[in-house]
């Protein structure tokens, strides 16, 4: 079983070294290869829609990166580079997509359903706590089903 | 009552997930929309397939509408395209223009040699470049652009007789209306 386990880890770091020999970018310092990093990260491929352009080995994402290290070479900012990807290809391209009218629902969509939620055990439990002592005779033993 | 709201809850659940399924069938998950109709079709300068010589340039197109239709002699989907322009092609009313996207040269020649060629006109963007400028990210796509270099319609992927008639003819056929 470890020997099994090794040769996993061993060929996931084969695959590692590949992925990296295989699209060199001369970046200028480790700082800028961090920013490239990060952005790359948060930039959706449009190919294999759940990857983004950091991971994925479409031909596409590839050229997409390297026409971020271009970007980047000439000065953009991380903004200004997002910002040419949406003229193109819309805001899918973003894993952040930004807060506007048709996507209030995916921000606050969750915290609405949380205080829902919440307010559903907050009426639950006082319901509970009033006839625990008032209602208690006419109910039936406590038959485990409550929920 | 109050036992029943888990049910009604799971009800919900079960009606929210029935949505999502029929909503993914309804459209195709893939399709992103272009952020670039009516917006003007981006400069290019691209060589011609058969006379790499020669350029056309989006500025030489300008005056009349035409039809940008993205292939590559790679691209399996472009093959099940090509018999419907070959039939249609001609008949939809304006210019087709290929667009031979990351493709050899060689190979687009043979490949369009061997299946016919539909275009007016091939432009060749070996490197991807200008694709990039269009928002392309998966052949087959293909752009309506108007006289004033304004693109009115996308398609992608491949266009079928149906796409054809229902999206791309009556797109051609408000443009005409426009400029008589």
């Amino acid at each position: 079983m470890r020997r099994v386990l090794l040769l996993v880890s061993m060929c996931l770091f084969a695959c590692i070294a590949i992925a990296q020999a295989i699209d060199p970018l001369p970046f200028k310092d480790h700082a800028q290869e961090v920013r490239f990093q990060n952005l790359t990260r948060e930039l959706r491929c449009l190919v294999c829609q759940n990857e983004n352009l950091a991971d994925s080995n479409a031909d596409l994402a590839r050229d997409l990166r390297h026409e971020v290290f271009n970007l980047m070479q000439q000065g953009k900012s991380d903004e200004e580079i997002k910002q040419y990807l949406v003229d193109r290809y819309s805001d899918f391209v973003l894993y952040d997509p930004p807060v506007q009218g048709s996507t209030l629902l995916l921000w606050f969509g969750p915290l609405v359903i949380l205080l829902a939620g919440a307010a559903v055990v907050v009426v639950t439990v006082r319901r509970r706590a009033r006839p625990a002592n008032a209602a208690m005779d006419d109910r039936p033993a406590d038959e485990g089903d409550d929920w | 009552m109050s036992r029943l709201i888990p049910f009604f809850g799971f009800l919900l659940l079960v009606a929210l997930f029935g949505f999502g399924i029929w909503w993914n069938t309804q459209h195709d998950q893939r399709e992103v929309p272009s952020p670039l109709i009516n917006k003007p079709a981006p400069a290019f300068v691209l060589p011609k397939l058969d006379d790499p010589a020669q350029t056309v340039s989006r500025d030489a197109l300008l005056g009349k509408p035409y039809l940008i239709n993205v292939f590559a002699s790679w691209c399996v989907a472009c093959g099940e395209e090509h018999p419907v322009l070959m039939a249609q092609g001609k008949s939809i009313g304006v210019p087709v223009i290929g667009y031979n996207y990351k493709d050899d040269a060689s190979d687009a020649k043979n490949w369009l040699a061997q299946h016919g060629n539909p275009y007016n006109m091939v432009i060749v963007d070996r490197e991807g470049r200008t694709a990039i400028d269009f928002g392309v990210y998966g052949a087959p796509e293909s752009f309506l652009v108007d006289g004033k270099g304004i693109i009115r319609y996308k398609r992608i992927g491949p266009l079928t007789p149906e796409a054809i008639e229902k999206e791309l003819k009556p797109a051609i056929a408000a443009l005409a209306k426009e400029s008589p």
